[in-house]
């Protein structure tokens, strides 16, 4: 078993991947970035990585053989996304509907439906220096990012401490990233938008009873309220960073946060020690 | 009448801006619905201060729920379900379960319930910029592009019960399903972007998707000062994929001011960003909206 750590945000461009970088690159001991937003994954862009090895993932679909269909509709009457449909003597399917749980198979008497395969996306996995880095690419077209995310998962190697770079939201793909982390740390800003998404994040995390703690970013342009809000509620702030217009600068070009101010990585080295002995304190609770 | 036209605001990388934009847009033109797509985290809301004038709940998937008295430990549950979300104490995860049904089918002893769930909720409002729909989906849940095509089709009705002819949408970030839900159908889409390679790579990504459901689209880059030398090659990929830019606009720490004031950057600046973003209007209306009577 690994360590699991995720960065996640509620609000959209909060420096989720400027801080995943920032901790993996950071970090004295071995460690793997595994980039969960694969929707528009960044996290590549700043660890350049190596690849060595690409693959690509397909849901299983069902493709009918309609000398065998006897449009009998069981499968459409079984199925949830409307992914097959039996009209009068025609059937059709809908592959972007289909969530690939199988039962459409299940429930075909006259074996009608043949297994057939819908790109959801791909997984490319490499190395930046010594951090293994991997991340997932959705299909552009294709909905459903939870499927990928789960197998961007598969692929964290047991023993070495993995990050996780979360998508933005609150929603399923959030979910399915940082479900199984030992900790989760928010990124926000201190704005009311920052603010109003961090709740929604807090409270999607209490669901999955995972410790958490909050990066506030750009802390000086804002109002004092997400400080505040962190206080009344007892979470941990656990670092802020200035607003700087070189990080700016440098993060445009692809230079991460520690690189163009690399008195940060003692921060991120005692804050991953912090995140170390919240995790202890949350297995003893 | 013309036919309402619906313009969908996205931008794929998070936080470029483009719900201060949209509530810029919306300070700026007149007889519009304003519709926030980013239900999982919306932020509109807070710059337009709407007055709920009607609150529905959003049912949404549905969850397998195992009657502990009626199961018998049989095991096909488990067996059929491709989600891993059966424990061996027979209890469903909500989280893991996908809503598929096929363990309720399989259950020889009608032991699994099948309950919609309430997955959030969306409201019809007012606002001192006209009417606007919104949502809130629960914490955590699923089906957000449901919900997004549920407020969609609220807004259309909204727009000809009213004789508006713009839905103004203010879309989530990244590719995927909500995304889609939003962008599906529209006239055009503007996507806002900034000068910064994960910006340049996710607008790529967003236009290969409005390309695939053949929607014309615009440009905007926001913050393009922040470092020009992006701003460029964001305006020479525009050029080479044959995409409009709609404009670009400086960074302002007076967005964030008037974000913290709750107000759009066009009723807090006048002198600032307001006369760049009526003529990136104007460009919209004349690219993507053109056989319209908005002004």
């Amino acid at each position: 078993m690994s360590v699991i750590i995720s960065i996640a945000s509620g609000k959209g461009g909060t420096g989720k991947t400027s801080v995943a970088v920032a901790l993996a690159t950071s970090l004295q001991e071995p460690v793997q970035l595994l980039d969960c937003d694969v929707e528009a994954p960044n996290g590549h862009i700043f660890m350049k990585p190596r690849w060595e090895n690409k693959e690509t993932i397909y849901a299983q679909i069902p493709v009918v053989d309609e000398t065998k269909c006897t449009y009998c509709r069981a499968c459409s009457q079984l199925c949830q996304f409307k992914a097959i449909l039996v009209l009068g003597e025609a059937i059709l399917t809908f592959p972007e509907m289909c969530h690939a749980c199988g039962g459409c198979f299940l429930v075909c008497e006259p074996k009608a439906l043949n297994p057939g395969k819908k790109k959801l996306g791909e997984i490319e996995e490499g190395w930046s220096g010594a951090i293994r880095f991997v991340h997932g690419r959705l299909r552009v077209g294709e909905p459903m990012s939870p499927p990928l995310i789960r197998e961007v998962k598969r692929r964290i190697k047991n023993d070495v401490l993995a990050i996780l770079d979360a998508p933005p939201g609150t929603s399923c793909p959030v979910i399915q990233t940082v479900k199984g982390s030992d900790y989760t740390i928010l990124v926000t800003e201190p704005t009311p938008f920052g603010l109003y998404d961090l709740k929604l994040a807090v409270e999607a995390l209490g669901t999955l009873g995972i410790p958490f703690g909050v990066i506030l970013n750009r802390a000086d342009i804002g109002d004092k309220e997400v400080q505040a809000y962190l206080q009344s509620q007892g979470i941990p702030l656990l670092l802020e960073i200035p607003f700087d217009r070189t990080i700016a600068e440098g993060y445009a070009q692809g230079h991460s946060l520690v690189q163009v101010r690399p008195e940060l990585r003692e921060k991120f080295q005692n804050l991953f020690q912090e995140t170390q002995r919240q995790i202890e304190k949350h297995r003893h609770e | 009448m013309n036919k309402i036209k619906e313009l969908c605001v996205l931008s794929g990388k998070g936080g470029t801006g483009k719900t201060s934009l949209v509530g810029a847009l919306a300070a700026l033109i007149p007889n519009k619905v304003l519709v926030d797509c980013d239900v999982d985290a919306p932020d509109l809301h807070l710059l337009l201060a709407p007055e709920v004038k009607s609150r529905e709940e959003f049912m949404g998937g549905r969850k397998a729920k195992i009657i502990q008295e009626l199961c018998t430990d049989c095991g096909r549950c488990r067996e059929v379900c491709r989600f891993e979300a059966i424990n061996e104490d027979f209890q469903v995860d909500p989280i893991s379960c996908e809503g598929c049904g096929v363990c309720v089918h399989f259950c020889s002893f009608g032991a699994i319930e099948f309950p919609l769930a309430l997955c959030g909720e969306w409201f019809v409002s007012e606002t001192r910029f006209g009417p606007m729909i919104h949502a809130q989906l629960g914490a955590g849940q699923e089906n957000s592009g449901l919900l997004v095509a549920l407020i969609r089709g609220k807004a259309q009705d909204l727009a000809e019960e009213r004789g508006l002819p713009l839905i103004l949408v203010d879309g989530p970030p990244g590719i995927g399903c909500p995304v889609i839900s939003s962008l599906t159908g529209a006239d055009g889409v503007l996507i806002v972007t900034e000068p910064t390679l994960s910006g340049l790579h996710d607008l790529d990504r967003v236009l290969t998707l409005s390309n695939h459901f053949k929607i014309p689209g615009m440009v905007l880059i926001n913050k393009y000062d922040l470092n020009k030398e992006m701003a460029g090659r964001i305006e020479t990929y525009c050029r080479e994929k044959g995409l409009g830019l709609a404009g670009s606009l400086p960074y302002d720490p007076a967005v964030t001011e008037a974000m913290i004031q709750r107000k759009t950057i066009l009723e807090w600046s006048r002198n600032g960003l307001g006369a760049e973003i009526k003529t990136i209007w104007g460009r919209i209306q004349e690219h993507l909206l053109k056989d319209q009577g908005v002004d």
